[in-house]
């Protein structure tokens, strides 16, 4: 484990994508503390609205006199909940059925892998958008519709890794000494797919904070007067030219913590793949 | 090689079939009643039923899925619930614009990625390689709507030099309709005015399309070049005198480029996704901005038949992309 992570604090980019995750967590965490006016994400003030950056409102104020700053690290928490519970969802059903169809094989094998094909012809933003609407809009059929495209995701990988530990040596002494089904599946196959899964996780994470952005921005995701990022900027476009800074800082948020996420996945990818080491 | 392409279309059939599948369990489990919800508010339970029974709702299951398939074959969408048109038509005329606009940005991504790629592979480690990597994965995390507000924000309403929205200026009359694709059009009719405002307000939208797809070119072919450049004919080549650029451009790229034609394919459904943003931020008539509205009307039909085509046009292209693996390195083709 310290062998890891000292090879990882040598990677500059990958502590950059690092550094970003934990102080966007802290912010999520401690958002109503730091926020400078945490009441802001409802309340509205008409007697400032729209001022550009000040000191008193480093990011400027929006349409309703909220302060953009407090809003948008009040929209951390959301964003984060956001991602954490697609992928987990996406998780729980991708991975068992990638261990079943990698284990199994057969007509069972078949079966969950075509459907996983054609899930995965479909890009995902299209059909969690089809999703989320024939669910009618709201930001829990956002997230069970985000769920329920990224799972194929998991299966791929879980079920390439399966199959390729299933043929081993390991394996096959396993079975010799009686072991059973589950056993062999869930406490000695699943661990060795760690590390593929988990990078792929956490790409997700960041994957899925820019697609639910997209959700949000055309009003398929969270309400007003949620302080997410994506249904900002929405709110934002009927007062451009002139208020740029309410478009500007939600999406710079998004960007910032999407980086980070992807930063650190394509750190840990090149810890874990040892044959995309040697080239770089 | 027509073996591999009846191969390699016999191996997409299973994919298409599950695509149907999925389309139409996803109208099945429509939470409402569709025949109630096609006949309004004020229908007695006769004309439900009467409905029902039109539409097929009260067969087996089976027998729905196989009349879905059919419908599907012959291209028989139903009509948009919000137009009354033919969803068919509508697609027909709307292809064009996205197309153009998909090309557009890939030849963007295209023509400026594989340059960049090379280019940061041949400085590896150094800092253009160090900028062009955290620019890549800048590209890949930006939010393209946003992105479209900024590029809009900064040369349609600060500087004033590129159109907002729209295809053609609204002062501009389109030129006759003969392929459907508006420049074609413009070229044929001879209205070089019409051409020249259609180039200009493609721009910003090809631009902010071409981004994630750029960021990742970048990326594989960087990761390409450098493999190859281990290689052991690019030492031969080096030590019987080529040129280093020769050697690059020529023998290094052509060996190197096959992840980056497949990362091509697979961008196809990114930008044909990234479409549906793009072109409702720029009011761009294609597809993608008829996906939103079809979305936000809740017009079911659309949405279906959007989703297929997608899906469609997807396994096309990744056909057509292990076609161009063979044709830039043919021993593929042999492969099984």
């Amino acid at each position: 484990m310290s062998l890891i992570l000292r090879k990882l604090t040598r990677d500059v980019p990958a502590v950059i994508g690092l550094t970003i995750v934990i102080i966007v967590l802290i912010i999520a965490i401690l958002g109503p503390l730091l926020a400078p006016y945490p009441g802001d994400v409802a309340a509205s003030h008409l007697t400032r609205r729209l001022k550009p950056p000040s000191w008193a409102y480093p990011f400027g104020t929006d349409n309703l006199g909220r302060d953009i700053l407090s809003r948008v690290i009040m929209g951390a928490r959301g964003a984060l909940m956001v991602a954490m519970t697609v992928v987990s969802i996406a998780m729980a059903i991708g991975i068992p059925l990638g261990l079943i169809a990698g284990y199994r094989g057969g007509w069972l094998s078949e079966v969950i892998m075509r459907v996983t094909d054609a899930v995965l012809a479909i890009p995902q933003l299209v059909l969690a958008l089809a999703l989320a609407q024939l669910l009618t809009p709201s930001l829990e059929s956002a997230m069970l519709a985000l769920s329920l495209t990224y799972w194929p995701f998991f299966t791929r990988i879980v079920f390439a890794e399966t199959r390729r530990l299933t043929s081993s040596l390991f394996v096959d002494a396993l079975r010799g000494i009686g072991a059973g089904t589950a056993r062999i599946v869930f406490l000695h196959i699943l661990p060795n797919a760690a590390s593929p899964i988990i990078v792929r996780a956490t790409i997700g994470l960041g994957f899925t904070i820019l697609v639910a952005a997209v959700l949000g921005f055309l009003g398929m995701g969270a309400t007003p007067p949620a302080p997410d990022w994506g249904l900002s900027i929405a709110e934002s476009r009927t007062y451009l030219p002139a208020a740029w800074w309410y478009a500007t800082f939600p999406g710079l948020a998004i960007l910032l913590t999407v980086m980070g996420f992807n930063l650190l996945g394509d750190g840990l990818r090149d810890l874990v793949d040892p044959r995309l080491r040697r080239s770089r | 090689m027509l073996g591999f392409i009846a191969r390699r279309c016999g191996l997409a059939l299973p994919s298409l079939f599950g695509l149907l599948v999925v389309t139409f369990v996803l109208v099945r489990i429509v939470p409402h009643d569709s025949a109630a919800a096609m006949a309004g508010d004020a229908a007695t339970p006769e004309q439900i039923a009467k409905l029902t029974k039109e539409a097929g709702l009260d067969r087996p299951i089976i027998e729905q899925f196989v009349i879905y398939v059919g419908k599907v074959a012959r291209f028989d969408f139903g009509e948009s619930a919000f137009s009354r048109r033919s969803v068919a038509s509508d697609i027909k005329e709307r292809l064009p614009a996205t197309l153009t606009l998909t090309f557009c940005a890939l030849a963007i991504s295209i023509t400026v990625g594989i340059p960049l790629g090379v280019f940061a592979a041949l400085r590896h480690n150094e800092w253009p390689d160090y900028v062009l990597r955290i620019v890549s994965v800048l590209g890949v995390a930006v939010a393209a709507f946003w992105f479209a507000i900024m590029l809009q924000l900064l040369f349609s309403m600060q500087l004033g030099w590129l159109p907002l929205r729209g295809e053609l200026s609204a002062t501009m009359s389109r030129p006759e309709r003969v392929t459907g694709f508006l420049m074609l059009d413009s070229v044929i009719a001879g209205r070089w005015d019409a051409l020249g405002d259609a180039l200009h307000h493609i721009i910003l939208p090809a631009l902010t399309l071409s981004l994630g797809g750029l960021a990742s070119i970048v990326r594989f072919t960087r990761a390409g070049v450098l493999d190859t450049l281990q290689n052991d004919f690019v030492s031969y080549g080096r030590a019987m005198g080529y040129r280093r650029s020769r050697l690059v451009w020529r023998y290094v790229l052509r060996n190197s480029v096959t992840a980056t034609i497949t990362q091509i394919g697979l961008l196809f459904g990114g930008l044909i996704a990234g479409g549906v943003v793009v072109e409702s931020i720029y009011d761009y008539p294609g597809i993608g901005s008829y996906t939103v509205q079809a979305i936000l009307t809740g017009d079911n039909q659309v949405m279906l038949a959007v989703t297929l085509m997608v899906g469609v046009v997807y396994a096309a292209v990744n056909i057509l992309t292990d076609l161009v693996h063979g044709l830039v390195d043919p021993r593929l083709l042999d492969k099984p």
